[in-house]
């Protein structure tokens, strides 16, 4: 049951759409940085598998530059 | 956001988000991530918002708290407030985390054939007032002695400082600010005759250029960091960062220069040197508001006990101070400070530029120094022979380590030789603070006792029989605690700890004393800027946790001070804050009522007709300058600052042979202090579990020492045993090595020197020789 967390690093303007577009995925915890062009990501996701195929969804976003993770946790639900 | 009953799968999600966070840090020193404040907090929570300062640092970032059910359940930053403006730090939206940990000291404990047995506060108080009594009618009053901080608040500080000086009639009373501020407070008083800063934080928005003076703002200042970075990308101001290590300011900033421990005092001078050589001297504003003096010199460093020293100023004119000058000619002090001729010409032609505004920044690199007072007057000396200083953009600005250092600790006075007006070596002073405590003027001492350091030798000696410490933590934060530890655990000394948690400190004593923290009680701060700051009290606190001013309170109607101290409980905060507003009445150094900072996020002092006072000494903004002049520098009886004629001198221990490296200490972004508070906050005691020693890469690879090893660092004191950290948040110069102070597993201060500024009396954290060795 990984946590895993990332930086995230939007296209030059568009900061605000990908904050809305990761959001929107239910597995997803997000925090913009007030000062600079990048967000912080927290994913929680079941399994490896559902893992990857998030992380294959936000690659689709448009507003995404690129990922870049940081830490990595697997633990067990409570 | 932060319940107490958070799930470990939430703390581990709340690790990973911080450790991004962290991350990010790393990547963009200054990073600030506002919304975290929100995050977690119930859509469907009724909050109270409440306003107060936060309690970690001096900056005093605004905070708002909010309540639900009479626990503070989330912290965000305060919009209104101009110091933030809405954002916090790590540490800031973290902070209400360790109010319920576990241990939390929550009654009295009083040590009964060694062991603590909890006891009912009434019972533990009455037995620290007797205790006071007796030591005072068999040793003397000067055998009590009390050790406050910048961290208690405004009135605490007032109260303590009543109790000690007006009713019980010594100056035995000292606190932690002489370990961090004392400099810039010496350094203030012998240029301008008067304390604190004349600028603001304001300056941030008009300066072009920021010189930070052994100062890690990313990390210490983080909000004011933010703000300048902010600068720096809106309108091209540049950051300078001046140091003796490389750390996340370093890498943030536009430039980055070097130089050798020490020599910060020659490299000002050789600044002046080209200003004046360059001929970008302000000669009419040093003509009409500077005068020159010297004082004495090789002063020794205050090794010894019951060590004395009076500086003898005599006045010198310009040719005086430029013939000295000549020794520091940027060629010569390359040679020995490790700066090139070319850094230095930089630094000068900054400052000497008519049309760029500069301010400079510093903290405990300069004022942690056993020639800190010379530093404060040698950077001031640039600002005032280039006519840069009190204005938007343009001054020397000290910057203060905790929450009320200015607030409490130097405008109440906490410390041997202050009253809340003045001195008590000036017989006017005293006479006010008589009149306004109502007691014979007789009873307030004329001589300054014990500072901070002599003290707790005092106490080693035996001549200390009784000590009550409050909001601060000396066993992990005095230098040389090898020695202070031994001497605290004697019997010949009764130890009263007041606090929130224990600490090694509280290990000590004799009775442990529940103290309130700061949400929990009413109180006022104030920060860097001159900005006192009210909030009303929060949420309870449990069990029977009391405020450090009604705990002296208390104690002092049982020694039978009670006409003294006729404050109601309810609204003791409210009294003392008016009654002590008196001793600074005018327009020098007039202090908002309390009515208005109940309302607004602080005001700054000199309060005149409504008005917060953001230049002092500027006559377009300041109410009291009087000369009919564009300045006035009032503090002192002529109306001029003094340029300051001050050589560079060595440290008192230089690394050698046996010792080959220097040590430096100082801290962290995520631990306050000692961190008997911050690593009581999990996510930042797992953002940074330990302490280590940071190596140069060259030094490691010659050492054959890697990342994690166990690394023993001795000096002629003491030893202390850390992992090694090569490469990872800050990079130290080599020949040097650098320890964060904030772990009590691994007490650096075992290990460092116990020497101080002779004139301020602060210790030097950043100087000594150490050896290395694998473990």
């Amino acid at each position: 049951m990984p946590i895993k967390s990332y930086i995230v690093h939007p296209i030059k303007g568009q900061k605000e759409a990908l904050l809305i577009a990761l959001r929107n995925l239910t597995q997803c915890e997000v925090i913009p940085a007030e000062n600079q062009n990048v967000l912080a990501l927290v994913t929680d996701t079941s399994n490896q598998k559902e893992e990857e195929l998030l992380i294959e969804q936000i690659d689709t976003i448009s507003s995404l530059q690129s990922l870049s993770l940081v830490s990595g946790f697997n633990t067990t639900h409570n | 956001m932060y319940k107490s009953e958070t799930t470990r799968r939430n703390f581990i999600k709340k690790m990973a988000m911080l450790s991004a966070m962290t991350a990010a840090a790393s990547m963009f020193p200054g990073i600030l991530f506002a919304s975290e404040q929100e995050n977690g907090i119930p859509q469907d929570a009724n909050l109270d918002w409440k306003k107060g300062p936060c309690r970690f640092c001096g900056v005093g970032c605004g905070i708002l708290v909010g309540t639900e059910n009479g626990k503070a359940v989330a912290v965000k930053g305060d919009p209104n407030s101009s110091v933030n403006k809405g954002l916090l730090c790590v540490k800031g939206y973290h902070q209400i985390m360790c109010i319920q940990s576990k241990d939390r000291l929550t009654h009295a404990l009083v040590k009964k054939n060694g062991t603590y047995v909890q006891t009912p506060i009434n019972e533990a108080l009455d037995i620290v007032a007797n205790k006071m009594k007796e030591t005072i009618t068999a040793h003397g009053k000067d055998a009590v002695a009390m050790y406050t901080s910048g961290q208690s608040t405004i009135p605490e500080g007032y109260i303590a400082s009543k109790l000690m000086k007006g009713a019980i009639g010594t100056n035995n009373l000292d606190c932690n600010a002489r370990l961090c501020m004392a400099s810039a407070v010496a350094g203030f008083l012998t240029t301008f005759g008067a304390d604190e800063p004349m600028g603001c934080y304001e300056d941030i928005d008009h300066a072009d250029y920021f010189v930070t003076w052994g100062n890690n703002m990313a990390e210490m200042h983080p909000v004011l960091f933010s703000r300048m970075l902010e600068q720096k990308s809106r309108r091209g101001a540049k950051i300078i960062d001046f140091a003796t290590r490389t750390t996340r300011s370093s890498t943030a900033s536009d430039t980055s220069i070097l130089f050798e421990p020490q020599t910060d005092l020659a490299i000002a001078n050789a600044i002046c040197y080209e200003i004046i050589k360059n001929g970008w001297v302000n000669n009419s504003f040093v003509e009409k508001h500077c005068s020159f003096s010297k004082g004495r010199t090789q002063m020794g460093y205050g090794l010894e006990d019951s060590y004395k020293f009076v500086d003898k100023p005599e006045k010198i004119d310009f040719e005086a101070y430029k013939e000295f000058l000549k020794d520091y000619s940027p060629e010569k002090v390359s040679n020995y400070a490790k700066v090139t001729v070319k850094d230095i010409k930089y630094l000068a032609a900054i400052y000497g530029d008519p049309n760029k505004k500069v301010v400079s920044y510093w903290c405990m690199g300069m004022n942690q120094h056993t020639r800190g007072t010379w530093m404060n007057n040698l950077v001031y000396n640039i600002h005032l022979l280039t006519g840069k200083i009190s204005q938007p953009g343009n001054g020397p600005f000290s910057l203060t380590g905790q929450p009320s250092a200015c607030g409490t600790a130097r405008e109440v006075g906490t410390f041997t030789h202050k009253l809340p007006h003045g001195v008590v070596m000036n017989k006017k002073d005293r006479e006010m603070a008589a009149k306004i405590w109502k007691v014979p003027v007789e009873k307030i001492p004329s001589k300054p006792t014990y500072h901070a350091t002599e003290m707790f030798r005092a106490v080693d000696r035996g001549a200390i029989k009784f000590i009550w410490t409050q909001a601060t933590n000396p066993l992990v934060s005095l230098p040389k605690t090898s020695r202070y530890r031994p001497a605290m655990e004697k019997k010949s000394c009764f130890v009263v700890v007041s606090d929130v948690f224990p600490t090694p400190t509280s290990d000590v004593a004799d009775v442990i004393l529940p103290a309130s923290w700061h949400i929990e009680k009413s109180g006022l701060y104030g920060n860097s800027e001159r900005r006192t700051q009210h909030w009303n009290k929060m949420v309870e606190g449990p069990g029977e946790t009391m405020d450090d001013a009604w705990m002296f309170i208390e104690v002092a109607k049982r020694m039978g001070y009670g006409d003294l101290f006729p404050y109601s409980k309810e609204n003791h905060v409210e009294e003392i804050y008016n009654e002590y507003r008196q001793f600074h009445e005018g327009a020098k150094h007039g202090m908002a009522p309390l009515e208005v900072l109940k309302k607004e996020s602080g005001a700054i002092w000199p309060y005149v007709n409504g008005k917060s006072t953001q230049w002092r000494f500027n006559a377009q903004y300041d109410p009291a300058c009087s000369n009919g002049e564009d300045f006035h520098f009032y503090g002192k009886p002529d109306g001029k600052a003094v340029i300051w004629q001050r050589p560079f001198e060595e440290a008192p221990e230089k690394p050698d042979q046996e010792y080959p490296f220097w040590l430096n200490t100082g801290r962290v972004i995520e631990h306050w202090h000692t961190g008997s508070m911050t690593r009581r906050i999990p996510v930042l005691h797992q953002a940074m579990p330990n302490a280590y020693v940071e190596f140069h890469p060259d030094d490691a690879k010659s050492l054959g020492i890697r990342n994690k090893e166990r690394i023993k660092i001795t000096s002629r004191r003491g030893s202390c045993i850390l992992p090694a950290s090569i490469n990872e948040r800050g990079l130290p110069t080599k020949g040097q090595v650098f320890v964060p102070f904030f772990d009590e597993n691994m007490l650096i201060n075992d290990v460092t020197l116990d020497a101080f500024c002779p004139i301020s009396k602060e210790p030097d954290y950043k100087k000594c020789a150490v050896k290395v060795e694998k473990v």
